[in-house]
């Protein structure tokens, strides 16, 4: 069970849910820029939920498929066609043995995700599949490649049997059947997982040094208008555009950082530290992305406009354990849909 | 451990702040601290990181939810860090790091093509080169923290005759194995990256290896010294991996 690379695509990593538990050591967590795209497509799969899989940035790869794969695409709305069918998003989809898999722009977000059932199958370093380019950590620590071929766990027969059963009689009915792309009839409803309308202001709870930007610096940052710079990437986003200064300059020292960290360096220029950032830093830390909206963060694009909403620890938590509630229903209940004939 | 401060990193990290300021005293607190938080064996909690001053918690929520209690789950795990801390002594604390006080040597050939800044050091210094190389190999250092990079330490213990300021314009290139300078700071580059700090030797150890266990040579809170060698023998170590 493989996958091969024809064309990498802008910037196609492996990611999962992350490198933990050596960040004393130095080491970043890295994984998925949008955890949750990344759930939600290794769940229509039949896969654990933090499984490997690809994360795909702005335009997607071309990839070959040497087998009979189980795929889902969710995330970013990419133009995704195979062998001239074109391959639907947010469900479980059957794609043909010797079919290419041709992955496009996006219409809207910057990321996609594509799981296939089974996983990635890379040895983990240090417990994580997740390439950490900025650290050059990772069983691929770069960039996908052309030429690259990705081995992939076989998919258990016992999800979407239907699918598997159409599928293969189109095979044995040659000749008549040229289909290469087999999905079910049902989909999941994006809307409540994937927000990129940049109307929304993305939360965040005031940083330890919040209170020493001047006063000017304190209303603009939860009110101005900031724009992503074109420099972005999965390490940081610079917020670019509104003038943030400190009332007066702070010696720091390094200390943790974490993703969703804002960290305010001598330039000027506010950065949202993002998945690749390594675990401590030395700049004043002026805010702190809540949890649920660093998805809704990595969806925007270089030069998108983005403003902050202030809340608090107390609603940024209520806020991440409703979603972890919601998400541990509707994985259940695709789980009993993927088991399901339809 | 009393005074000890809670600072929130986002909804699923805090930040026990010990103090502020970079101090042996201090940072070595801030490591019984950690060890503390360490061996308690939290639920939900996935990473530990000690800095010079502060050690950062990172966690699930979800482990720390109770549906009875009013206060969100960071504050109870806040709440179970400070009593914690408190609980443990500051004489069980220099104990815990005096348990593992052998100190890890690192051979470093200083100066030439491997040293490329000793010269600078030396001049900013007011010393010959041979009195920065006799300096840095005299001291006995302590990993405050790891970061920048995976595997990079932070030491104290420099000489502060040796204290430089950064280069003016950082190298592009750092060789892996290089020892340098930064402030008041010593460090090794674990790997190739960019960097400003001065460079005065290299060591032929790997400092970070993730077939390892520990993937890091130098771990938080362990003591160091280096060991001048030669050309020579800078080759033979490299050669034997």
């Amino acid at each position: 069970m493989s996958l091969r690379v024809l064309s990498p695509g802008l910037l196609s990593t492996v990611q999962d849910g992350g490198r933990h538990g050596f960040a004393a050591i130095g080491v970043g967590a890295a994984g998925a820029m949008d955890p949750v795209s990344l759930r939600l497509a290794n769940l229509l799969v039949g896969n654990a939920q933090d499984a490997a899989a690809l994360e795909i940035t702005l335009r997607g790869p071309r990839l070959q498929c040497k087998t009979d794969l189980l795929i889902a695409l969710a995330g970013a709305e990419i133009d995704a066609r195979c062998g001239g069918e074109t391959v639907p998003l947010w469900r479980p989809v059957l794609l043909r043995a010797g079919s290419e898999l041709n992955l496009g722009g996006m219409r809207r977000g910057a990321r996609a995700y594509l799981a296939v059932a089974g996983g990635i199958h890379l040895p983990a370093v240090l417990g994580s599949r997740a390439s950490d380019v900025n650290a050059g950590l990772g069983p691929l620590p770069r960039p996908l490649a052309a030429g690259d071929s990705l081995a992939c766990a076989p998919a258990p027969r016992s999800l979407c049997g239907d699918l598997w059963k159409r599928l293969e009689s189109a095979s044995v009915d040659e000749g008549t059947d040229k289909q290469n792309v087999f999905s079910t009839n049902w989909s999941l409803d994006p809307r409540a997982w994937f927000d990129v309308d940049t109307a929304h202001p993305i939360r965040a709870i005031a940083g330890t040094h919040f209170e020493r930007l001047d006063g000017d610096s304190q209303r603009a940052l939860f009110g101005a208008e900031f724009r992503i710079g074109v420099d972005s990437n999965r390490v940081g986003y610079r917020l670019e555009d509104v003038a943030i200064a400190l009332a007066a300059p702070i010696e720091l020292v390094s200390e943790g950082v974490a993703p969703g960290t804002v960290q305010l360096p001598p330039g000027g220029v506010p950065i949202a530290l993002t998945a690749e950032a390594p675990p401590t830093g030395g700049y004043p830390r002026i805010a702190q992305v809540i949890a649920i909206d660093l998805p809704r963060l990595a969806q925007r694009r270089p030069g998108d406009r983005v403003r902050f909403a202030e809340t608090d620890i107390a609603d940024a938590q209520m806020r991440y354990l409703e979603r972890e509630h919601a998400l541990a229903r509707l994985a259940e209940h695709v789980h009993w849909r993927l088991r399901q004939s339809w | 451990m009393s005074d000890v401060g809670i600072e929130w990193l986002g909804d699923r990290a805090l930040l026990l702040r010990l103090g502020s300021g970079i101090d042996a005293a201090l940072n070595a607190r801030t490591h019984a601290a950690a060890e503390t938080v360490r061996a308690a064996a939290l639920p939900g909690v996935t990473d530990i990181v000690p800095a010079y001053a502060s050690v950062a918690v990172h966690y699930d929520p979800l482990a720390w939810n109770d549906a009875e209690s009013a206060l969100p789950p960071g504050e109870r795990l806040a709440e179970r860090l400070l009593a914690l801390l408190r609980s443990s002594s500051a004489a069980t604390a220099n104990d815990s790091i005096a348990a593992e006080d052998s100190a890890v040597e690192i051979p470093v050939c200083y100066g030439g093509d491997e040293g490329p800044d000793l010269g600078e050091v030396a001049l900013l210094a007011r010393l010959d080169e041979a009195g920065v190389i006799t300096r840095h190999a005299a001291g006995d250092y302590r990993v405050a923290m790891l970061g920048f990079a995976p595997g990079f330490p932070y030491l104290l213990g420099l000489d502060p005759a040796l204290h430089t300021p950064r280069r003016a314009s950082p190298r592009r290139r750092v060789p892996a194995g290089s020892v340098a300078i930064g402030g008041a700071q010593t460090g090794i580059y674990p790997r190739e990256l960019p960097g400003g700090w001065q460079i005065i030797g290299r060591t032929p150890l790997t400092l970070f290896d993730t077939s390892r266990d520990p993937a890091a040579l130098l771990t938080p809170g362990r003591r160091v010294r280096f060991r001048a060698i030669d050309a020579d023998e800078f080759a033979r170590l490299q050669a034997h991996g």
